[in-house]
C-alpha cells in the first residue's frame, strides 16, 4: 500500500478549515475597518459611551480588585523562598513590583476582563441579534453598529488601562501584606524599594499595550455577537468564542509588545 | 380623488443558496390601505417585508416606497426613509435593557432639540393609543406576550409612519388578544390614514384588518382580492386557508 496516499476527506476538511479561516479573517478585517469609519463619522453616541464605560469599567472593578490583591499576595508568598535561598529577600518588593507592573498585572487583568466583558458583550449582542433587537434598531433608522459596537469597543479600550493601573496598585498592596506576613517592612520603605528599581520603561509600555488588549477584547466580543447565527446556540457560541479568541489575542499581542519594548531597553 | 401609491413592488426575487424563496412578487399599496399577505409558514412572507426595508437585499426586482427606490439609496438615505416606515416584529423586538418609556423614546433620539415635555407627551400618546399607558415604567420582561406586541406597536407608531409593516402580529397570542390586536391595526389605519402590509396566516386578523389580501405560494403571488372574494375562490389552496374543503372533496361528499 502506498504510504504517501492521503485520505481525500481529510484533505477536503483541511481545505475547508483553511478557507473558513481566511474568510473569518477577511470579515473581521472589514468589521474593524467599519469600526474606524463609524468612529469618525457623526453623530457621536456620547451618552451610550459613558453608560458603557460605567458598565464595562466601574462594574468590573470589584472582580479586578479582588484578583489583583490575591495576585500580589500569592506572588510575594511564592517568590520569598527562592529569593531567601540566595539571601536576596530584600529584593522581594522590587522583584514583585516589576513582575506585576510589567507583565502579570496587564495580562492577568486583561484575561479576567476578557472573561467578564468579552463574553458579556458577545452574549448580549448575540441575544439582541436572535431576538431581532438589532434589526429593530436598523428599521428605526438608527445605526446599530454605531450605537452598540463603536461605543462598546471605545469604552473597553479606555477602561482596561484604568482597571490595570488600579489592579497594579491593589496588587502592590497585596504584595506589601505578603511581605509583612513573614517580615517587618514599613510601608514607606516598601514604596522606596519598589520605585528604586521601577523605571519609566517598565510602566509606559505596560500601560500602552493594555489599550490594545481592551480594544481586541471588545472587538472580538462585538464581532462574534453582531454576526452570530440565529438561535440560542449562537448566543452560547458567541460568548464562548469571544473569550477564547480574545485570550489568545492577548497573548499574541503581549508577545509582540515585549519584542517591540525590548528594542528600546 | 386621485389614489396615492405609497408602495410599488415589482418582480421581487430572493434566493438563499439553491432555495428560491421569492420567485416573482409584485403588488402596489395605496395610501390608507391595509394589505394582508397570506401564505404558509416558510413561504417567504417575512423575507418579503424584510426586503422592503432593506434588512435583506433582494436578488432582483424593484421596491419603491414613498417614491424612493430602496435599492438606489445609500445607508444614510435609507435610514431617513426608514423613519417614515414602521415595522412591528413578530417577537415585538423590545429592547430588553430598557423600560417601556425608554423603548418608545429610542426612535426619537434624532429629535434631541425637542423639549423633554414634548417627548413625554408623544410617548404617552403612543401608549394610550394601544391602551397601555400604565405600563410606561415597566421592563419588557414584566409584560405578557400581548402587552409586548402592543408596546412594539406603540414604538412603531411614535414616529407617525406613513407605512406600517406587521410581521405576524397575532402569532402566539390567544384568540381574544389576537382579535384586540387586529382591531388595533384597523383603528390605527383609520386614525392615521396609514398604509399597512400585514404578514399573517391568521384568517381572522385578515378579515378584521385587511382591505385586500394577496396569497403567496412557492414564492409567487397566486391570488389577490378582498376577503369576501378570496373566501369564494375556486382554487383549492386558497379555499384550504379559509377552512373550506377543496372543491373535489365537496363534490364527492
Amino acid at each position: 500500500m502506498d504510504s504517501k496516499k492521503t485520505n481525500p476527506s481529510s484533505e477536503n476538511s483541511f481545505g475547508k478549515s483553511l478557507k473558513d479561516f481566511f474568510e473569518e479573517v477577511t470579515l473581521l478585517t472589514l468589521f474593524t475597518i467599519r469600526f474606524f469609519r463609524e468612529l469618525i463619522k457623526p453623530p457621536y453616541e456620547f451618552n451610550e459611551f459613558l453608560k458603557q464605560s460605567y458598565l464595562i469599567g466601574y462594574k468590573s472593578l470589584p472582580l479586578i480588585a479582588i484578583t489583583g490583591f490575591i495576585m500580589g499576595l500569592v506572588l510575594t508568598i511564592q517568590s520569598r523562598p527562592t529569593l531567601a535561598q540566595f539571601g536576596a529577600e530584600s529584593w522581594l518588593p522590587a522583584m514583585v513590583a516589576v513582575s506585576i507592573i510589567r507583565e502579570i498585572g496587564p495580562v492577568v487583568t486583561a484575561l479576567i476582563f476578557a472573561g467578564k466583558v468579552g463574553s458579556g458583550i458577545g452574549a448580549e449582542l448575540a441575544s439582541m441579534k436572535v431576538t431581532e433587537q438589532i434589526d429593530a434598531m436598523e428599521v428605526s433608522g438608527i445605526n446599530p453598529f454605531k450605537y452598540l459596537v463603536v461605543t462598546r469597543i471605545l469604552s473597553a479600550t479606555f477602561m482596561l488601562p484604568i482597571l490595570v493601573i488600579i489592579s497594579d496598585v491593589i496588587s502592590l498592596y497585596g504584595a506589601y501584606i505578603g511581605v509583612n506576613l513573614q517580615g517587618d517592612v514599613n510601608f514607606n520603605l516598601f514604596i522606596v524599594k519598589i520605585f528604586d528599581k521601577l523605571v519609566f520603561t517598565d510602566i509606559f509600555p505596560a500601560v500602552i499595550k493594555t489599550f490594545f488588549f481592551g480594544f481586541v477584547v471588545a472587538l472580538l466580543g462585538c464581532y462574534k455577537g453582531y454576526n452570530s447565527s440565529k438561535g440560542t446556540e449562537g448566543v452560547a457560541i458567541a460568548a464562548n468564542t469571544s473569550v477564547v479568541y480574545a485570550s489568545l489575542m492577548i497573548f499574541i499581542l503581549d508577545m509582540i509588545a515585549v519584542q517591540i519594548t525590548s528594542l528600546f531597553i | 380623488m386621485e389614489e396615492i401609491i405609497v408602495a410599488d413592488i415589482s418582480h421581487l426575487k430572493k434566493s438563499f443558496g439553491d432555495n428560491d424563496i421569492l420567485k416573482d412578487i409584485s403588488f402596489k399599496i395605496k395610501q390608507g390601505e391595509n394589505l394582508a399577505v397570506f401564505g404558509k409558514s416558510g413561504s417567504g412572507k417575512s423575507v418579503l417585508i424584510k426586503c422592503l426595508v432593506g434588512l435583506i437585499e433582494p436578488d432582483d426586482g424593484e421596491v419603491v416606497l414613498l417614491d424612493s427606490d430602496v435599492s438606489k439609496l445609500n445607508y444614510d438615505e435609507l435610514n431617513v426613509l426608514r423613519k417614515k416606515i414602521g415595522f412591528l416584529f413578530q417577537s415585538a423586538a423590545l429592547y430588553d435593557s430598557m423600560t417601556v418609556r425608554e423603548n418608545l423614546e429610542f426612535p426619537l433620539r434624532d429629535l434631541k432639540s425637542k423639549p423633554q415635555q414634548e417627548i413625554d407627551e408623544l410617548v404617552l400618546e403612543a401608549l394610550t393609543n394601544v391602551g397601555l399607558a400604565e405600563a410606561i415604567d415597566k421592563m419588557p420582561s414584566e409584560l405578557s406576550g400581548g402587552m409586548r406586541k402592543r408596546v412594539g406597536l406603540a414604538r412603531t407608531l411614535i414616529l407617525k409612519p406613513e407605512i406600517i409593516l406587521y410581521d405576524e402580529p397575532t402569532t402566539g397570542l390567544d384568540p381574544i388578544t389576537s382579535q384586540e390586536i387586529s382591531q388595533l391595526i384597523l383603528d390605527i389605519q383609520k386614525k392615521y390614514n396609514t398604509a399597512s402590509i400585514i404578514i399573517t396566516h391568521d384568517i381572522e386578523c385578515a378579515r378584521i384588518a385587511a382591505n385586500r389580501i394577496i396569497m403567496i405560494k412557492d414564492g409567487t403571488s397566486i391570488a389577490e382580492g378582498t376577503f369576501e372574494e378570496l373566501s369564494q375562490s375556486k382554487d383549492d389552496f386558497v379555499r384550504s386557508f379559509f377552512n373550506i374543503k377543496p372543491s373535489h372533496e365537496k363534490s364527492i361528499g
